[in-house]
């Protein structure tokens, strides 16, 4: 395997999220409409200005990223649809990166949203993957909950895992989540709490599931010369990685595509998990957390339990994860959900995350995992971005 | 271990019944394959017939090399509880009523991981044995069982939704002057039927086994002439309400082809039981039954017919005969469809010749009614749309699977 060329010359700005609801009346073009002028705003960027877009909706249909060009009057000469769930977010950019990068567009506009009607989530799910329709769903119709359920019980036999040891995730993300303004979640989460929640799929219980909510998140990717010809503060883009069905031969899933590829990742970067100031990692359920960790080097596998026990995963942590409360206390946009992460980080390492800023960050590891397409999570993706100096 | 189910209490008629909800029915093509061997209860997966590779879940070309020729093949059902979960609330009505429902994964020792029912008596961890079966959709779905039989193992609750064991249920067996009757009565009672009603044709005209009926403790004979429309709908606003799992046995038969006959006489009469009879007690009973697809212990959950083999290849012998089977097998047909909404399975027992005067001069091997007994009770118990009773039936399946034109010139030059 050949050595990514680097990102050099290629920057994110504008990072943008519009505030979250649970449920919503209005459409995913309505979303996506809200975060993609919000991003434009942030920059001081007519629409005619951007030539480049990228699109990862569920619920746009029956519309495509195609229709929405004419419905909300975009003329792109480069338009990408990002189908990748949790993953959209990594591979949105690493995509759009090289487009501008190569002068197949100068100012590329990324977003990902979703509506959530009252019958949405339902609807999502009976149709989501045919594997899923043939043999998932029909074994109790636990969706997304069920299927991980199994993975997180796995993990728990496998390494002696246990319930504090998620519900630690979750009540630091809660933490963080209180200082986070667009946040769904507004109530503090003890352990106990945690501990004591309702039931939903042995082993996971209530706050272990992200709550499906509609909003969107955009952020802007152009030439360096461009956001500073613009005044715009700009992450440059260190390296990425993108993997899709790694390991089809394991039993169960318990280590993503990262572990494929998370060598490239930081020989690229030129750093390591030390070197970074916050992690944002892809948490619909606690467990793909401590995946991620153990898949992109921070620990052994199997020893992230162990390893996130010692740390302080709060904004003033040691170890700031999930700065802006992550899906699990900020609520899950739909394909948003793949963005909230990075568009976050995007704000950290520009200094411009206001009540969530982590003191003097400026290396963040972005990471992406989506599409239960039957018993595991397909699509994985890791970004590491860094502000500048 | 499994609680035995109790006896359902007395119905208590001012309580709303429970209207019949099915598990998610969609499913892709390639995974009807499942669906289709589930309707046999065989444990089946496809295989690539290039590279060997076993698939999970169903697919059009194989993940090994690329093979567009996967075939469903009968499968080493064994493997291990690897992870489990018991999902305690559901988009989807049905297991949302029914849960808490276990689910898990079992990784077979084929290679390849499923997503299963999972039995109460599995221990995580442990091994397993997979079931194919159809599910209350009329679907197939896998579950997990223990490797060997536990105590009081068919009254699992998710195992139960996936039968139609006749415990607890209430028969209706149609017609008493078949010589087949009693053994039918007393295996469906044996298998814990709390009832089985016996419908009579004639009451006034004796036949040789209705003593034996009649002194049987849980057999209730009731007038029924499937020929006559008013004695269907009459016992029908009798116990319709009650009729959990209703067994055609009604059958006139003589020997004779089209020509030999000269008349159609005898296949008028054939057409009036064999196949307007089961049209009467569809239209009659049907509805009712559908109705109660939920209706507790004792929920309706099963119609089998039981036909001649021959109505799919008509041995001309007893042509016209097979002519009103054939014709009562593509009625069946549209009432699965019709009845599936309640979740209730309609199934065919398919016999050979039977040991009875119409049949003396047919060689053995022939059909006696213990063994008939034996397969539709067994049917019952795996929940299967499509029995096949005797040798002559499993042979001409086999047959008909290789080249159904075949086997129609080999019946109809007198090789069975």
């Amino acid at each position: 395997m050949r050595t990514p060329q680097s990102y050099d010359g290629v920057v994110i700005a504008a990072p943008f999220s519009t505030p979250y609801t649970r449920y919503s009346t209005e459409t995913a073009h309505h979303w996506l409409a809200r975060g993609l002028k919000g991003a434009l705003d942030a920059a001081g960027l007519r629409k005619e200005d951007v030539d480049g877009l990228s699109v990862a909706s569920f619920t746009l249909f029956p519309d495509t990223p195609v229709g929405l060009t004419q419905h909300l009057g975009f003329t792109p000469r480069w338009l990408d649809s990002i189908p990748m769930g949790g993953a959209s977010g990594v591979v949105a950019l690493r995509r759009a990166a090289r487009a501008v990068q190569a002068g197949d567009a100068d100012i590329v506009a990324c977003v990902a949203g979703d509506t959530n009607q009252i019958d949405s989530f339902r609807k999502l799910l009976s149709s989501f993957s045919r594997f899923a329709m043939d043999a998932a769903y029909p074994y109790g119709y636990g969706g997304p909950n069920a299927m991980f359920a199994l993975l997180t019980d796995r993990y728990m036999t496998e390494y002696g895992a246990t319930r504090e040891d998620f519900g630690r995730i979750c009540v630091a993300q809660r933490d963080n989540a209180l200082r986070y303004p667009n946040a769904v979640m507004k109530k503090p989460l003890t352990l106990d709490d945690y501990l004591a929640a309702r039931p939903i799929a042995d082993p996971i219980a209530l706050f272990d599931c992200v709550m499906p909510c509609a909003g969107a998140e955009a952020f802007l990717v152009m030439t360096e010369d461009e956001a500073a010809k613009r005044g715009l503060p700009a992450a440059r883009i260190s390296s990425t990685i993108e993997r899709h069905n790694a390991f089809p031969d394991d039993p169960m899933q318990l280590r993503g595509g990262w572990e494929m590829d998370r060598d490239t990742l930081w020989s690229c970067a030129g750093c390591g998990p030390e070197d970074m100031d916050l992690v944002q990692t892809y948490d619909d359920y606690p467990v793909i957390s401590m995946l991620q960790f153990e898949d992109l080097g921070f620990c052994d596998k199997g020893a992230a339990p162990e390893y996130l026990r010692n740390k302080d995963l709060t904004v003033t942590g040691d170890l700031p994860h999930n700065t802006s409360g992550g899906q699990l206390s900020a609520g899950q946009a739909g394909a948003g959900g793949g963005f909230i992460g990075l568009v976050e980080a995007i704000r950290q390492v520009t200094q411009t995350a206001g009540p969530t800023q982590v003191a003097e960050a400026r290396k963040a590891l972005v990471s992406g995992f989506g599409m239960i397409n039957y018993d595991r999570g397909l699509c994985s993706g890791a970004a590491v971005i860094e502000g500048a100096a | 271990m499994t609680d035995p189910i109790a006896p359902p209490p007395k119905k208590n008629p001012q309580k709303p019944q429970a209207v019949p909800l099915s598990p998610p029915a969609a499913r892709s093509r390639a995974a009807l394959g499942l669906s289709a061997a589930a309707a046999e209860a065989r444990f089946a997966l496809q295989h690539c017939a290039e590279c060997g590779a076993v698939q999970y879940p169903p697919r059009d070309a194989c993940h090994g090399c690329l093979s567009t020729d996967l075939r469903w093949r009968d499968t080493d059902p064994a493997g291990t509880l690897i992870a489990e979960t018991t999902v305690r609330t559901s988009p989807n009505l049905y297991f949302r009523r029914a849960a808490p429902w276990r689910t898990g994964t079992v990784r077979l020792d084929v290679g390849v991981s499923v997503v299963a029912h999972v039995h109460g008596d599995c221990e995580k961890g442990g091994r397993v044995r997979l079931i194919n079966r159809l599910d209350r959709a009329g679907q197939g779905v896998l579950m997990a069982l223990p490797e060997g039989e536990t105590p009081n193992m068919a009254d699992d609750p998710e195992l139960r939704e996936l039968t139609c064991d006749p415990k607890h249920r209430r028969v209706l067996l149609t017609d008493a002057r078949q010589a087949n009757a009693p053994a039918l009565a007393k295996a469906l009672l044996d298998a814990g039927a709390s009832v089985v009603f016996v419908g009579e044709a004639e009451t006034w005209r004796p036949y040789p086994q209705r003593e034996t009926l009649a002194a049987m403790e849980g057999v209730q004979l009731l007038p029924l002439d499937v020929t006559d429309t008013s004695s269907v709908v009459e016992l029908a606003g009798e116990i319709g309400g009650k009729v959990d799992i209703l067994v055609n046995n009604a059958r006139f038969v003589r020997p004779g082809g089209i020509l030999s006959r000269g008349d159609v006489g005898f296949a008028q009469r054939e057409m009036d039981v064999n196949a307007f009879g089961l049209m009467r007690l569809a239209q009659a009973f049907g509805p009712g039954m559908r109705a109660r697809g939920a209706d507790g212990v004792n929920n309706a959950v099963a119609w089998v017919n039981i036909l001649s083999v021959h109505a799919l290849a008509s041995d001309p012998a007893y042509g016209g005969f097979n002519a009103s089977q054939a014709a009562a097998l593509s009625a069946a047909q549209t009432l699965r469809a019709e009845l599936r909404p309640g979740g209730v399975r309609v199934a065919t027992l398919f016999v050979g010749p039977t040991e009875d005067d119409w049949h003396q001069d047919v060689p053995p091997p022939k059909v006696l009614p213990k063994a008939l007994a034996r397969s539709l009770v067994q049917g019952l118990r795996d929940g299967t749309e499509e029995i096949w009773c005797g040798d002559v039936a499993q042979d001409l399946r086999d047959r008909l699977r290789q080249d159904p034109k075949v086997v129609e010139r080999q019946v109809s030059e007198g090789g069975a």
